[in-house]
């Protein structure tokens, strides 16, 4: 496959940056996308230039670390994939492809296509965490009896993997998927009721402050995310907040 | 909590757009109502029927409670819509050079700010055209004009009667009107009663070019359509509103065969489709 890629390059934070055009070839339809990049990247460090910054660790989908938002959609145009999940063979030969970094105040560029997305560990250090016995006799997990619906939703929402693809995918740079998934599969769990209304309420002032703007329901989160996290979850963390609210 | 936050906070602001949003829609309806008076009471009788209406709506102490309620509710929510859209942009400082929001979000819910500043100008111009001059100005009152036939077989004699607000009718060389609706016997300080102000006769020449018996206006054809485009305005935002109002306060629309999404669409085209027609309806019959 011939491609025309054209990729966002900034040396730094305070950088412009500006998207530049980079001719490839004899890319084959198996690689996948980030296998790619790193193709490119051999290419401009043979020739003497810099390479392209990119995150990414475990390339099969589970450490939520690659980004990259694809012509015009977060992960690319494939459905429940990461980017290192996501097969040139979704592209066509001859094709321009856009490759930018995560778009949010909160995930400012460090370089290139890289963001700093520290900003939802801080959400997550004001409250995604649950109180554990540290004295020694620690109740087994799988001792509590948990209604197997409410399991199998905490389950889910915890299937998030911290990507960001719903923060680069909303209009609004909104947050909420992320912190509704986090809410969710701590409020389900009877281990998660102690602070489960500080939790909310912290972990939603903690995204409010970090800049995310607010959600305006559009659904795009839920239809860009790897792990089909659903709108669901942020539904429940409303009922959640309003609860928390009245206490 | 901090008390702020039940203004303040991101989820917060979406549960007043949200109850300020649905008490709209049930705005609409009531007010839905009453316009069709417009379309399927005709002649004297449906004249009668809708400026008693609208002098009810703007007498009763009950529905100006509920008026205050609706005013309040179209500022708060227009309020509060643009501080979030300003708080939404200011999220993604620099956009994207390419961008496909099509592939994952309806049209309608991404320009819900659009769609809402636009339903606002709006109702400013509409408050200007009906309700303003509902309140403030003098226009002309319900009048009947009714012909009494000659005994002697010669011109019939044409004697013109206002509507009191009793029910009855009196004629109206008789008196004099003072402030604006209040009927005195000429030159004495007696008041005889009220009338209505003629809203029905108001509207029909806004939105007729040439209705015979009301007042010429060659500019009708641009209002009727200008009140259509609005309507469509309305039924997008509420496309996507409607059922997002249940989102926000926590209720899960799944899917497209949920009854509040389905409720959400049938609403979001049959009012404003029918506040939509009742111009049209008047310009062309
Ligand atoms: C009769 C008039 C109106 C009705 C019935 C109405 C109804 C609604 C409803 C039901 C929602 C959904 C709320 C939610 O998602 O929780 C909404 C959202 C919105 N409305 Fe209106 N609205 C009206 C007029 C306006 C006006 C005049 C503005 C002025 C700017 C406006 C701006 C907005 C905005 C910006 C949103 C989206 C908020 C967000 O999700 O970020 N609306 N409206
Ligand atoms: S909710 Fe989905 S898109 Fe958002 S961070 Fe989690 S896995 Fe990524
Ligand atoms: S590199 Fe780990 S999810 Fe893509």
């Amino acid at each position: 496959m011939k491609l025309t890629l054209k990729i966002w390059r900034q040396k730094g934070p305070n950088d412009k940056g500006q998207m530049v055009t980079y001719p490839i070839d004899n890319i084959d339809g198996d690689m996948s996308f980030l296998e790619m990049m790193d193709v490119l990247n051999n290419q401009l460090i043979e020739s003497g230039d810099d390479p392209i910054a990119f995150d990414h660790d475990c390339r099969e989908g589970i450490c939520g670390m690659c980004s990259l938002y694809i012509n015009g959609e977060a992960h690319g145009p494939d459905r429940g994939v990461t980017t290192c999940q996501l097969h040139m063979r979704k592209f066509s030969d001859g094709e321009t492809i856009y490759i930018e970094p995560w778009r949010a105040k909160a995930f400012p560029v460090i370089k290139d296509l890289v963001v700093d997305r520290s900003s939802f560990d801080r959400i997550m250090a004001s409250g995604g965490f649950v109180s554990v016995n540290t004295s020694g006799n620690t109740v087994d997990a799988n001792a509590i009896p948990v209604p197997k619906a409410d399991a199998d939703n905490a389950f889910e929402a915890a299937t998030c993997i911290g990507c960001g693809a719903c923060v680069a995918s909303c209009k609004n740079a909104s947050a909420m998927l992320f912190v509704s998934a986090k809410v969710s599969q701590l409020a389900l769990l009877p281990q998660g009721q102690v602070e489960a209304a500080d939790r909310v309420l912290n972990m939603v002032k903690t995204m409010d402050e970090e800049g995310f703007g607010n959600c305006t329901n559009t659904g795009a989160c839920e239809v860009e995310c790897p792990k089909g996290i659903s709108l669901e979850n942020i539904a429940r963390m409303n009922r959640e907040y309003m609860s928390a609210m009245v206490k | 909590m901090s008390k702020s936050a039940i203004l303040s906070s991101s989820i917060a602001k979406k549960y007043w757009m949200a109850l300020t949003g649905l008490f709209l829609c049930l705005f609409l309806v009531g007010h839905l109502i009453g316009n069709l008076q417009l379309i399927f009471i005709t002649g004297e009788e449906g004249k009668r029927a809708f400026n008693e209406y609208a002098h009810f709506m703007t007498h009763n102490p009950a529905i100006k409670a509920l008026s205050y309620l609706t005013y309040f509710s179209i500022i708060f929510h227009s309020i509060d819509g643009i501080m979030l859209a300003i708080k939404n942009k200011k999220a993604r400082p620099q956009n994207y050079a390419y961008n496909n929001p099509g592939a994952n979000s309806s049209t309608p819910s991404r320009y819900m700010a659009v769609l809402g500043t636009l339903i606002l100008v709006f109702i400013c111009t509409h408050m200007a055209n009906f309700w303003g001059k509902m309140h403030f100005d003098t226009i002309p009152l319900h009048t009947k004009t009714i012909e009494i036939p000659n005994e002697m077989g010669g011109e019939a004699q044409k004697v013109e009667l206002y509507l009191t607000t009793k029910g009855d009718y009196v004629a109206a060389q008789q008196f004099e009107v003072r402030n604006e609706t209040e009927f005195y016997v000429k030159d004495l300080d007696l008041k005889m009663g009220e009338g209505y102000k003629d809203l029905h006769g108001l509207v029909m020449s806004f939105f007729g070019q040439n209705k015979p018996g009301f007042d010429k206006n060659d500019l009708a054809p641009f209002a009727v359509i200008l009140y259509m485009l609005a309507m469509a305005t309305l039924g997008f935002h509420l496309w996507h509103g409607f059922s997002s109002a249940f989102q926000s306060v926590g209720v899960r629309v799944s899917s497209y065969k949920h009854p509040i999404e389905i409720a959400g669409k049938v609403f979001s085209v049959v009012v404003p489709g029918l506040f939509a027609i009742i111009p049209l309806i008047i310009y062309l019959f």
